[in-house]
């Protein structure tokens, strides 16, 4: 299987703490992969790790066959975006957060951006201002605004925390959708184990920086071969 | 109150007198605040915008100095600038005192304080998180802070209003550094103080009614671009 990312000996290190530490991880193309683990784990520091918003402290980034370290070009970095945990959106109208990022590339806000409006329901707020949005519509400019300039790499960061179970299955329902149709590769984190066991074709499971397991879907359910991570799944705390 | 309304009717009838003289003063008030906040503003907005985004370890100490520039008592630029375009100055070859120059000159050291001074603190005020998302959506870096700029806005529009402000109706420097000069220097505030001292008081109150105008509607233009920006 073709491997997007390619990570080794991966460390992270904010002063003296040493946040992320990752021995190898491969991200294969066109998988959804889910990450979770409990809060301070590291999981959105390593999403910042592979959207080269921040370099490493040590260890090697592959992507794509190319090793990146230090300055990634532009057009490697427009290949890979992320909706982030809390959505930070401009102030603007809807239809100008979705069309964002579409004009930093000097593309015309067109046909998709509309078509994009549509699938996540926002077509009738098209033209309210963004910062007068509820936290769930927000959530929807936010993907939407990510899944219009169709990245090979799409970073999701909790995109359902706080959202009610309708937005939940329509969020859902539209990554796994976009994941399908446009071989769009999904790094997922999330807080809810059902939620990666619905979307993901393999889970990781983060404790204190450290990947501790990494498994096809059902075989991290229901044969898990650390004991952290069966307790994890049963909903108990692990650290 | 009776006085104040003579001062309205007096204000209408001399501006639709057609006085040569006093479009003059009002052409010059203009000229001379119109070029010191535009110089203010192309060199203050990024100068601001780049103290606001960086981490430099001078910032505290620039800082200081900029918040110190706002409160800056305009006569004591006007000294300042006074002596140093006086003809034993070390500019005085430029032989700018007494003329509109001048003015622009001390229009301008009172201005770009507030100016990048403001700019600076609602740079600072925009949220970490949204330079991460627009260099995450594919941001160059000049892209990204030209997000944070149109981000800051507002607050970008809130400082030229105020440096707008402090400066048309700023008296103490353009009138040691201009001198008061009628057809040369004389500008609104300038006019206003002159005839006051010499008893006109109905031409100064409708020179004064013409300032507040003026200043009024340079603020409703900018709020109506405010208001474009969203908010
Ligand atoms: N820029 C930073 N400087 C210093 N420490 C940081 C920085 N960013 C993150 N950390 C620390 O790194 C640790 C991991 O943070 P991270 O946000 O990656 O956790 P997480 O797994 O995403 O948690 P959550 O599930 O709560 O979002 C936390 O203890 C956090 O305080
Ligand atoms: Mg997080």
């Amino acid at each position: 299987m073709d491997a997007v990312y390619q990570l080794s000996d991966l460390r992270k290190e904010y002063g003296a703490r040493t946040i992320l530490d990752i021995a190898a991880l491969e991200i294969h193309a066109g998988e959804i992969f889910a990450l979770v683990g409990p809060s301070g784990a590291g999981k959105s520091t390593l999403l910042r790790l592979l959207n080269f918003l921040e370099p490493p402290s040590s260890g090697r980034i592959v992507y794509r066959a190319q090793t990146l370290n230090g300055n990634v070009p532009i057009e490697t970095r427009r290949q890979v975006t992320t909706v982030f945990q809390r959505p930070v959106l401009l102030r603007a109208t809807v239809r100008a957060n979705v069309a964002y990022g579409l004009a930093l590339r000097g593309e015309r806000a067109d046909r998709r951006v509309d078509e994009m409006l549509e699938r996540v329901g926002l077509q009738s707020l098209a033209h309210a201002f963004a910062h007068k949005l509820s936290g769930g519509e927000m959530q929807r400019v936010a993907l939407a605004r990510a899944l219009v300039i169709d990245p090979q790499v799409l970073l999701l960061d909790e995109p359902t925390a706080n959202l009610d179970p309708y937005n939940v299955g329509l969020i859902e329902q539209i990554v796994r959708e976009h994941n399908r149709a446009r071989g769009t590769t999904v790094v997922l984190i999330t807080h809810n184990v059902f939620q990666a066991k619905r979307l993901a074709n393999r889970v990781g499971l983060m404790l204190g920086g450290r990947l501790v397991e990494v498994q096809a879907t059902p075989a991290f359910f229901d044969a898990p071969r650390d004991p952290r991570t069966a307790a994890f799944v049963r909903g108990e705390m692990v650290y | 109150m009776e006085e104040l309304a003579r001062g309205f009717v007096q204000a209408f009838n001399l501006i639709f007198s057609f006085e040569p003289a006093l479009y003059e003063i009002i052409w010059l008030s203009l000229r001379v605040t119109g070029l010191a906040l535009a110089i203010s503003v192309i060199v203050g907005v990024p100068i601001g915008a780049a103290l606001g985004l960086s981490r430099l370890r001078l910032r505290g100490l620039i800082t200081a100095l900029l918040y110190t520039g706002m409160g800056l008592p305009p006569v004591v630029v006007g000294l300042f600038v006074y002596l140093f375009l006086s003809r034993s100055g070390p500019l005085g070859g430029l032989g700018w005192l007494f003329t509109p120059s001048a003015m622009v000159v001390a229009q301008v050291i009172i201005a770009f304080p507030l100016v990048a001074g403001l700019t600076m603190t609602t740079v600072q005020g925009i949220d970490p998180a949204l330079r991460l998302q627009v260099r995450s959506l594919g941001a160059t870096p000049w892209q990204e802070i030209w997000a944070v700029l149109r981000e800051a806005r507002i607050g970008v529009i809130a400082a030229i209003v105020a440096a707008f402000g402090g400066i048309i109706s700023e008296v103490g420097a353009v009138m040691l550094v201009g001198g008061n000069i009628e057809g040369k220097t004389r500008v609104l505030t300038t006019a206003i103080v002159l005839n006051t001292r010499t008893g006109s008081f109905d031409l100064a109150l409708a020179l004064g009614v013409i300032l507040l105008s003026l200043a009024f509607l340079a603020n409703v233009a900018m709020l109506q671009l405010q208001r474009r920006a969203g908010d």
